[in-house]
């Protein structure tokens, strides 16, 4: 048998999602159903005191806090959906409407009336505010703080030095298929058509809420129109759905709009970085300083990781990393792809640029001869790292020799040119999960409740199976999706294919190995031995910019990746996961931004014509490659995870690449045309 | 949303009930109707007209029905040799999709992308009158710095509109009182202390046809466009040009500016600035310097001047050059 594992095999449901057979949460034929419709607070702090519905609005049910069900407190207070007369931020559900169509519940909660005493609101994060804090530990229980040597004196001593301050704005997931939920009752037992990423905890999660065993919720989450960390955990979605359904005693569906995705469902904090480097004139660190801030809400502590990346990076004897957050009556953020890592290397590999300016010496130099031995805070050995070998073999593909260090020096045309690079890393993580195989005839029948979010998840766990059992992959079928399946872990952190890999590949070959009809595999004992220090995918980004000297407008003329993320299962849903890092990396240098109305406590660009992301145009020539690297002390794949790395670096390279071109640092993301447009 | 009676118009001289409102390819009223912006209680679709047509007119212009698609009307064999800048203008707008569905007088009315008019949460002079005007201390990156008043600073939104204002062109309605032509510079009122009313048009006048005027120059003419992304955004600056030269002097010249104003905006103190003096970079330059005098600009959209001067001087240069070498 060859091996199936590291071909590219196309996405085995691609046929269904292009034809449209394939069904998303919102698609589940129901009798009977009726619609619900998010009501929304039009200020961000105040009280709630009554609400009067429109007579003439057919509204079937209007819940608010004063009649709404009694829930059990939930561990994610944004769960507490109309529970209390207190708004805590601008968009917070303080309403749900229930209607026969879509269109009469959507007008129902407009004319709707809210009585409602407002009070004064802060929603600004600014590094001078007294409020600040440090947090006792950061996403999901780093340290917050972490320190070696002394970093002022080394600073103090350096004979160059940098200290900069970037910022990065609120940026927002917004999936293709934004949240949604079929909620259906029969008795006790509840029913979910939920888009998410991890439905056993969506099912524990809202169980709890109401008061239930966890096997009397049943979540079906079959096919996912994307996540991007937003559907991690249970939204307010699924609980006002599964309450409204239970009132009506109806089928109810609930999808959020496109602007309810802006404040209900997370977003990446706003970051303020300040970064201070100390190096010899040969370019030898000897101090590394990365001090970070971000926000979070009234009624729940996120607080980003955003500097915890450079605990990894470069080696330096002095060091420290530090983070503080405010909590504003704001929205609370959460987990967007690669959350901390992203903005944390936006500004580092920034500044690292800015530094290698200062010193004459290349980037890609600078780098290298900073790569430490071992994990450069505790002393871990790596399992593999090959970073080094990224920069070198990323500069020779991409054709970096002979750069001009100097900026704004190539022009054609109207074009300033130039090109940047910038290193990249994520964390390699398994979590517990359980696999069940069964043979049925000839065939077999994989089980495992993981989400596949249009990754490639459902295609790669067959081929992982196909290898493990010894067979081709058209004799095995993986049922996912489903939380009566084995418990598999969240679709997250980029940690699915080795936590769901690992439990499947056990239960395939237990099962080979007994010969018998069913075998379960559950990974639990052994991810809890593992080490968790010195495991990551790195990669290097690299690009090359065009800048219109007329109107300041940037064109990301090439855009190239080089990973080594461990051994690759699947060339094409890898390729997939890393070319859409990258473009989600363009995104957040140069085009994502929510844009804060202070007043209304409001992003007010909340759509996504307003708030831009890449268009195809915007993408040019893009590629990504990876060194052959297979790590076998990670899990019996050899895999590291793919998804998140390719946001990791990818924006710094393109606003290094910006200041190449013109000459302008752009500290605050991201880099628009306003930010680079000078007199002609 | 609120319910609606559909009805197709059976003549642009019918009267339209005081609640009615017309749809055209509905890519904007339909997102409007859906935020609760717009509430119209009937909608009357003009698409079923027979004013889908462009044909010539004797003086050599051409005549462009209402209901012409985006699409079509980029693509037009005539327009793209006798008004390029309306093509170009055209294929700059919004995304293959819109174009297809919205129709000339659909773009020419479509309502400003001013993030608080489009969200009925907050106050906006436009939308809710007397309300206030959010934007002057928010959000205000894109609106305008030509033209505003204290109780509005809108933009239209339209890339279509600035090459029409360019090339001089009329636009022709109809209502059960009568038809009258209106120059698409004077179409969309300055908002004044009455932002709520975006154009001199009365309830129930229906848009039939935009005259485009004979125009020989307008062979060398441009649309260039700056946005925040490659394509499938709105303008953040544009300009519309068409120039005429001989012997290195400037015999004529049109040129509009988009973005910056609640109108298309004509630049006319620049081209009065420029007929007879020397197709320089300098002398284009300077004459966008001294159309922009006028413009007030607000802490985040000063960007704009600088923008449109670079733009226009870059446009012009162009068609400068491109003429001198024929
Ligand atoms: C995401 C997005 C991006 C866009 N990007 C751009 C862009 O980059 N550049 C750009 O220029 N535009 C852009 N647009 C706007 C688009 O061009 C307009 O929505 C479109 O031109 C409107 O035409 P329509 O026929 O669909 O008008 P409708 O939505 O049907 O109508 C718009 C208005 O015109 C009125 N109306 C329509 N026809 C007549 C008539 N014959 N007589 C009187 N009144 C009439 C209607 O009552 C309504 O008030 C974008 C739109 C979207 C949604
Ligand atoms: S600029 Fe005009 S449209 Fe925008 S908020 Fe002010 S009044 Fe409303």
């Amino acid at each position: 048998m060859t091996a199936t594992v590291g071909t590219p095999l196309a996405r085995l449901e691609g046929p269904a999602k292009v034809t449209g057979a394939a069904r998303y949460a919102a698609e589940y034929p129901q009798d009977d159903v009726v619609h619900g419709w998010i009501v929304q607070s039009p200020v961000p702090r105040g009280r709630l005191n009554a609400v009067l519905a429109d007579p003439t609005a057919d509204a079937i049910a209007v819940l608010w806090h004063g009649n709404a069900p009694r829930l059990e407190p939930a561990d994610d207070p944004e769960l507490d959906v109309l529970q209390s007369d207190r708004i805590s931020y601008r968009g917070q559900p303080v309403a749900l409407v229930v209607a026969e169509t879509l269109e009469a519940a959507r007008r129902a909660a407009q004319v709707l009336q809210l009585d409602i005493t407002a009070e004064e609101h802060d929603a600004v994060l600014r590094a001078d505010h007294p409020g600040l804090y440090t947090p006792e530990q950061v996403n999901p229980a780093f340290p917050s703080e972490t320190a070696s040597g002394d970093v002022d004196a080394a600073l103090a001593a350096a004979p160059v030095t940098v200290d900069v301050t970037y910022s990065t704005p609120a940026l927002h997931n917004s999936p293709m298929e934004p949240h949604a939920t079929i909620a259906r009752w029969a008795g006790d037992d509840l029913t979910l058509y939920d888009s998410n990423q991890h439905p056993s905890g969506i099912a524990a999660t809202v169980a709890g809420v109401f008061g239930l065993e966890p096997e009397r919720v049943h979540v079906v989450t079959e096919h996912v129109g994307g996540g991007f960390g937003s559907k991690g955990s249970a939204r307010p979605n699924a609980v006002l759905a599964a309450m409204a359904a239970r009132v009506v005693g109806r089928p109810v569906k609930l999808v959020l709009p496109r602007q309810a995705m802006f404040s209900l469902v997370g977003y990446r904090t706003p970051t303020i970085q300040q970064i201070r480097l100390g190096a010899d004139p040969d370019g030898t660190l000897t101090a590394i300083d990365h001090a970070a801030i971000g926000q979070s809400s009234r009624i729940l502590e996120y607080a980003e990781q955003t500097a915890v990346v450079t605990r990894h990076m470069y080696a330096a004897p002095n060091r420290r990393t530090g983070h503080r957050l405010l909590r504003l009556d704001m929205p609370t953020p959460r987990w967007m792809r690669a959350p901390g890592e992203a903005p944390g290397m936006a500004a580092f590999e920034c500044a690292l640029d800015e530094l290698a300016e200062k010193l004459g010496i290349d980037p890609i130099e600078l780098r290298v001869r900073n790569e430490p031995a071992a994990e450069p805070e505790g002393g871990t050995p790596f399992t593999s790292r090959h970073y080094v070998e990224c920069l070198r073999t990323g500069a020779e593909r991409f054709g970096w020799a002979g750069r001009d260090p100097r900026p704004r020096q190539r022009r054609e045309g109207d074009w300033w040119i130039g090109t940047g690079v910038a290193g990249a890393i994520y964390p390699t993580m398994a979590q517990p999960s359980t696999a069940r195989v069964r043979a049925v005839g000839d065939d077999f029948e994989v089980a495992i409740g993981a989400a596949d979010l249009g990754t490639g998840a459902r295609t790669i766990l067959t081929q992982i199976a196909a290898d493990a059992l010894g067979v081709p992959v058209d004799r095995v079928r993986v049922r996912i999706g489903d939380s009566t399946l084995p418990k598999a872990s969240v679709a997250g952190g980029s940690s699915g294919s080795a936590s769901w890999g690992w439990a499947v590949t056990g239960a395939c070959r237990q099962l080979r190995e007994t010969g018998g009809d069913e075998a379960v595999f559950d990974t639990t004992e052994l991810i809890e031995k593992q080490e968790t220090e010195g495991r990551h995918a790195f990669g290097a980004h690299f690009a090359e910019v065009r800048v219109d000297a007329v109107t300041g407008e940037v064109r990301v003329s090439r855009l190239f990746g080089m990973y080594a993320a461990g051994r690759i299962l699947n060339p094409r849903t890898a390729r997939s996961q890393f070319l859409g890092g990258m473009i989600m990396g363009m995104g957040m240098a140069l085009h994502e931004e929510g844009v804060l109305d202070p007043a209304m406590g409001e992003w007010m660009n909340h759509d996504l014509a307003g708030y831009h992301i890449p268009a195809h145009a915007d993408v040019e020539s893009i590629d990504a490659a990876w060194l052959d690297e297979r790590d076998d002390q990670l899990n019996p794949m050899g895999s590291k995870g793919i998804g998140e790395i390719g946001i990791v670096g990818s924006p710094a390279a393109i606003v290094n690449a910006v200041w190449h071109a013109t000459g302008v640092r752009v500290r605050d993301l991201p880099v628009r045309l306003d930010k680079l447009l000078c007199a002609d | 949303m609120k319910t609606f009676e559909y009805r197709t118009a059976t003549a642009a001289s019918a009267v339209l009930a005081p609640d009615a409102a017309f749809l055209a390819g509905g890519t904007n009223l339909v997102d409007l109707m859906k935020l609760g912006v717009a509430t119209p209680d009937v909608l009357v679709d003009v698409t079923k007209l027979p004013l889908d047509r462009i044909t010539d007119l004797p003086d050599g212009g051409l005549r462009v029905g209402a209901t012409v698609r985006n699409s079509d009307l980029a693509a037009d064999p005539r327009i793209r040799e006798r008004y390029p800048v309306l093509s170009q203008a055209l294929l700059a707008g919004a995304s293959g999709q819109l174009r297809n569905m919205a129709t000339t007088g659909g773009n020419l009315l479509q309502r400003t992308r001013c993030t608080y008019f489009m969200d009925p949460s907050t106050p906006c002079n436009k939308r809710a009158p007397g309300s206030g005007c959010p934007a002057r201390a928010g959000d205000h990156r894109n609106l305008a710095i030509l033209g505003g008043s204290e109780a509005c600073i809108a933009t239209h939104p339209s890339d279509m509109a600035v090459a029409l204002a360019a090339l001089g062109a009329q636009v022709r309605v109809e209502s059960a009182t009568g038809e009258r032509t209106i120059a698409v510079t004077e179409l969309h009122r300055l908002p004044g202390d009455r932002p709520d009313l975006d154009t001199v048009l009365d309830h129930g006048e229906m848009i039939t046809a935009v005259d485009l005027p004979a125009l020989p120059f307008a062979t060398r003419s441009a649309y260039r466009k700056a946005r925040d992304r490659a394509s499938y955004a709105f303008a953040v600056g544009s300009v519309a040009a068409a120039l005429d030269v001989a012997d290195g002097l400037v015999r004529d010249v049109r040129l509009a500016w988009g973005a910056v104003a609640p109108r298309p905006w004509r630049a006319t103190t620049a081209e009065r600035l420029l007929r007879g003096r020397p197709a320089t970079h300098e002398n284009f330059l300077a004459a966008a310097d001294e159309e922009l005098r006028a413009a007030r600009p607000l802490r985040d959209n000063a960007y704009k001047t600088t923008l449109t001067r670079n733009l226009t001087a870059a446009v012009l240069t162009r068609l400068a050059s491109a003429g001198e070498a024929r």
